[in-house]
């Protein structure tokens, strides 16, 4: 699949926004003396990169202007539910946020329910892909663990990086490891996931099954049109075993190693954790570009893709 | 609503016969010039006239090469080899993933007649339907940023300013060779239904669980080159020397013969 670079941005920033969310309410949930300015600004940090992601998503559509309107189909679009669950979570965490910033009135349910909401969300993101059954490397309960994971560590490494005194770094070691941990797996099933699946192939494409041998005569045509372009993307390919190699180097061994380090060393902790968190946010900006190129549309079988 | 319909009275598409398609293309040139004028954001092309020309197309010809079995070997012969034509535009499913993706309520699918389409007022362009369809039916229009995607000419066959001949979908009544056939799928009576019954009819790609309307015709087997070789009928030279001409010709073939 063509990997649209607003929507790389999109997934892995409003992930890591939804991700900080998740990690801020539930740790003020667990001990309110916990907010501090610091926390405040976190807050705003996170509710940024939330609606940056967002925003960004709008920047591949044809129309960008009628977007409200995707947020009309929760019934049965995932598309539309995220839209609407991305909304929902801002607005409990903004007001959750507010009231205590400029009342001083702490409300836990509502905490509680932008966690869920910013959970949801990103569950809500990762279906859009896993829903695709002509896409079977995505077509996987895996693909919402991965997710879940990312948006949680990186969610987790950005608020150490802007509260280093909470004395996470721990927490934030699991999380990372659990996240690359799902991605591995995830990667090892997509190794043996085929175009097709293992049921679709250029056979049950053509219906000449009873065929011992079917291969592309000729195409359409001779220029690359929309599908060739967003579905039977080749380019980089060649490339992916060691990419994925430089974004778990980058994205998960650099951080824990960084975070690792930061608990010793006092002084230039801060440095170091900030240095993890901008590693990983890299490392996942690759890993999202993979998640996409690697990605093989069951399309490829009209146009000689075997 | 980008729910699917329950039930659809009727369930209308197109049956392509595999075995008659000469790939000429005719289908889909005639479709691009009805759907660009027609329903909706014309049928854009980019770079028409330049080194890499595309476009918009709701209907596209592939072609591929199958290699059958020996009956009895069960060995690949290659030295049977032929080009199967394959026409393909929206299959206008049943289960139509294309739609329930739809976050805007842009792609509907009508529960009067099964016909799958596109409000392009409502559509933002996200092509997450083009990712949805196995197929490879929708296409973006890069020129107006909506999805375009056959309509099964929904403004021609219902269009009584037409002559009821050509109340059928822009491909069907075009195609020179009749390997295009229109119906109502849900009628087992109709043209189209007993045409699947008696030749076999099928899905394409059943296991992507779509529920595909459209119905595709096998190629019917062609004799083998082995069996072509051996049948005694088919050397000429033979059979003219065994019938012995009459009439006009066999008086000139005794004269020709008595020249020595």
């Amino acid at each position: 699949m063509h990997p649209a670079k607003s929507l790389i941005f999109f997934t892995t920033i409003s992930g890591a926004g939804f991700g900080l969310i998740f990690c801020l309410t539930l740790l003020a949930l667990n001990d309110p003396f916990l907010i501090s300015p610091a926390f405040t600004i976190a807050g705003g940090i996170a509710v940024l990169l939330a609606s940056a992601g967002l925003f960004s998503s709008l920047l591949h559509l044809g129309n960008p202007q009628r977007a409200w309107r995707a947020l009309s189909q929760w019934k049965s679009s995932w598309l539309s539910r995220e839209g609407v669950l991305a909304v929902f979570t801002l607005g409990c965490f903004v007001l959750w946020l507010g009231l205590i910033i400029f009342s001083r009135i702490f409300v836990p349910w509502l905490g509680l329910v932008a966690a869920v909401g910013a959970g949801a969300t990103i569950f809500a993101t990762a279906m859009i892909y896993t829903q695709l059954r002509p896409v079977p490397r995505w077509h996987t309960w895996l693909t919402p663990l991965c997710y879940l994971g990312f948006g949680l560590s990186s969610g987790a490494v950005i608020m150490t990086v802007l509260m280093p005194d909470a004395g996470l770094s721990r927490l934030v070691l699991v999380a990372l490891v659990l996240a690359w941990l799902f991605k591995l797996v995830w990667w090892l099933r997509a190794d043996k996931t085929s175009r097709g699946g293992g049921k679709s192939s250029i056979k049950t494409a053509t219906g000449l099954t009873d065929y011992a041998e079917v291969k592309l005569f000729e195409r359409p045509h001779m220029t690359k049109n929309y599908l060739m372009k967003e579905m039977v993307f080749v380019v980089g390919r060649k490339h992916a075993r060691r990419l994925r190699q430089i974004s778990l180097i980058i994205g998960g061994i650099l951080p824990v190693a960084l975070l690792g380090l930061s608990t010793d060393v006092q002084q230039a902790s801060t440095l170091l954790i900030a240095l993890a968190g901008a590693a990983h946010l890299c490392g996942l900006c690759l890993e999202r570009w993979l998640f996409f190129a690697e990605a093989e549309h069951a399309v490829g079988f009209y146009y000689g893709q075997n | 609503m980008t729910q699917l319909p329950q039930h659809t009275s009727k369930k209308l598409g197109l049956v392509i016969d595999l075995d008659i398609c000469v790939g000429c293309h005719a289908c889909a040139v005639n479709c691009k010039e009805w759907n660009t004028s027609g329903y909706g954001a014309a049928l854009s092309d980019q770079d028409a006239f330049g080194a890499e020309p595309s476009g918009s197309w709701l209907n596209r010809i592939h072609s591929f090469e199958a290699i059958p079995f020996d009956d009895i070997t069960h060995e690949p012969k290659p030295e049977d080899a032929r080009i199967v034509h394959f026409p393909k535009s929206c299959l206008h499913c049943e289960d139509a993933p294309c739609v329930t993706v739809c976050p805007t309520g842009a792609s509907y699918k009508r529960a009067e007649d099964g016909i799958v389409l596109v409000n392009e007022d409502n559509c933002i362009g996200c092509g997450l339907c083009a990712w949805a369809c196995a197929y490879g039916a929708r296409e973006m229009d890069e020129a107006a940023g909506v999805m375009k995607k056959c309509t099964l000419c929904v403004d021609r066959i219902y269009n009584e300013h037409l002559e009821e001949v050509d109340r059928v979908p822009a491909c069907v009544r075009t195609c020179p060779a009749n390997a295009r056939h229109f119906g109502d799928l849900s009628d087992p009576t109709s043209e189209v239904s007993q045409m699947v019954a008696d030749r076999g009819g099928f899905d394409l790609m059943p296991e992507q669980m779509n529920k595909p309307v459209n119905k595709y015709l096998p190629p019917r087997p062609k004799t083998s080159y082995s069996a072509a070789q051996q049948t005694p009928e088919t050397d000429l030279v033979k059979m003219a020397e065994q019938q012995k001409p009459k009439g006009f010709l066999g008086w000139l073939d005794n004269a020709l013969e008595s020249l020595g």
